[in-house]
């Protein structure tokens, strides 16, 4: 076979697309990680068949639709119900227990992708019998997922790894009742996301929108450089209350950036807790 | 090959056993680091890391996002995430679909070394029952670097590394025996 194996996109192309999105759609991909972007960048040429560099370039510049598709491929959507059971242990024992003092509760899933961990959070909340007086504000760059994400139809063949998650986070219902067969989709029961809101949400170049008491942000960060790390972060910390939480992803951290010395780590898991000082 | 850079290893199936016995007679004065991506299952990860640190003296540790990748170090990655390599020689990590049914896959990290350590990288591919891996040591062989693989003949499950000495112009076949001396002679 005479098929190369080289990356059918090269750095400079990379860049020149960054540069083209930007300037014509208004997205800001500068501070992406290159080395997966260049990755994403190369699956998509490859998956839709492009020929040229050339005519990729003037596709994703003058096609909306096509620009559409772009910005859902190129940023990573891969997430499950319940992911890291354990998380979901700490949040269902030590965050949301403390949260339940609170008469409302307000959650920030940003990066939602297609809605798995708002529903999962959903469903704890309301075992909690928190969910009455909760809201959950679940964001993405990608109006495409959210789309997905507002159905609440999930593949009927991951609900078996999605049960043994829930149990695992230590559930104890019968994970089924929440949801009814429906072809090959499970479609979740319509009353888990009357407190969900869905909005696109750009974390590089959109404000703080409101004060939450626990912000989401799990496998995110990993896709940015250390600067925009940061500023995300600072975005974080300004949208969260004092003695709120701000949970990230497991290879995730608030280290390093100028925020973490007011965030205190709960033990073992990725979920930190502001505390400022009040008396400064 | 001159001025190795990196050294990449790859494997599955029957694989953990082969770092066993070549990890202690790695010289602790080579020049690169080690990076190993093996599958298993996910969440194991400071048992992986644990283990092979008492194998030998050279720094044993997980992979992070955004470190500086620094010779004389092995680098174990982490278990359901995929490693990329930065030009300024960082490490990225990425969460994406899973590759060759595998997440991490040997095949992203392979390509990604080639990509950014071209000629001066060296991947090995061990024992394993699929073929992640060896679409990404036929980048490395076209950005110049070279290719070993282990002895099918030595390994647990023969697939993965017969599946690489049939579609790529390997540099090297190793019996579990030579890779320590190789190893150590890329320095």
């Amino acid at each position: 076979m005479l098929v190369s194996n080289l990356p059918p996109i090269n750095d400079e192309q990379v860049e020149t697309l960054i540069d083209d999105v930007l300037e014509q759609y208004g997205y800001d991909f500068t501070g992406y990680s290159r080395a997966s972007l260049k990755r994403r960048l190369s699956r998509l040429y490859s998956l839709d068949k492009q020929v040229s560099f050339a005519e990729f370039r003037y596709k994703i510049g003058s096609d909306n639709l096509y620009f559409k598709r772009f910005v859902e491929q190129i940023t990573v959507n891969v997430t499950e119900m319940f992911r890291d059971p354990n998380f979901y242990k700490a949040l269902r024992e030590r965050v949301l227990p403390t949260l339940a003092t609170y008469p409302f509760i307000r959650i920030w899933l940003a990066g939602c992708s297609t809605g798995e961990e708002a529903y999962s959070m959903a469903i704890v909340l309301k075992e909690l019998n928190l969910l009455h007086k909760s809201l959950i504000y679940a964001t993405d760059i990608n109006p495409t997922v959210l789309e997905k994400a507002a159905l609440g139809m999930f593949p009927l063949s991951q609900m078996k790894q999605y049960s043994e998650n829930y149990i695992a986070s230590g559930g104890k219902a019968d994970f089924s009742s929440y949801y009814s067969a429906n072809y090959s989709l499970a479609k979740f029961d319509v009353d888990l996301k009357e407190k969900m809101i869905f909005s696109t949400h750009n974390l590089v170049s959109d404000h703080s929108f409101n004060e939450f008491q626990l912000i989401l942000c799990r496998n995110v960060l990993i896709y940015f450089d250390r600067d925009l790390q940061f500023k995300v972060l600072q975005l974080f910390d300004n949208s969260l209350e004092n003695l709120g939480f701000l949970a990230l992803g497991t290879k995730e951290t608030t280290d390093f950036s100028p925020i973490s010395k007011r965030y205190k780590r709960l033990e073992m898991e990725k979920i930190w807790r502001k505390t400022v000082n009040e008396k400064l | 090959m001159k001025n190795c850079e990196a050294l990449v290893i790859g494997g599955s199936a029957g694989s953990l056993d082969v770092l066993i016995k070549v990890l202690p007679s790695i010289n602790l004065d080579i020049k690169f680091p080690i990076i190993i991506v093996l599958h298993r299952k996910k969440g194991t990860d400071s048992l992986l890391s644990d283990l092979l640190s008492t194998k030998t003296k050279l720094k044993v540790k997980e992979a992070e996002e955004k470190e500086n990748i620094l010779a004389k170090t092995i680098y174990i990655v982490p278990s359901d995430y995929h490693l990329l390599f930065e030009k300024d020689f960082t490490f990225s990590l990425d969460y994406s679909e899973k590759v060759n049914y595998s997440r991490p896959s040997i095949d992203v990290t392979f390509q990604s070394a080639a990509e950014v350590y071209k000629d001066k990288l060296v991947c090995l591919l061990l024992s394993g029952s699929n073929a992640d891996g060896v679409n990404g040591l036929t980048m490395v062989k076209e950005f110049g670097g070279e290719v070993a693989v282990q002895n099918p003949k030595t390994a647990q499950v023969d697939y993965m590394p017969n599946q690489a000495i049939l579609r790529v112009n390997v540099d090297e076949i190793l019996d579990i025996e030579q890779m320590a001396d190789y190893i150590n002679k890329l320095n």
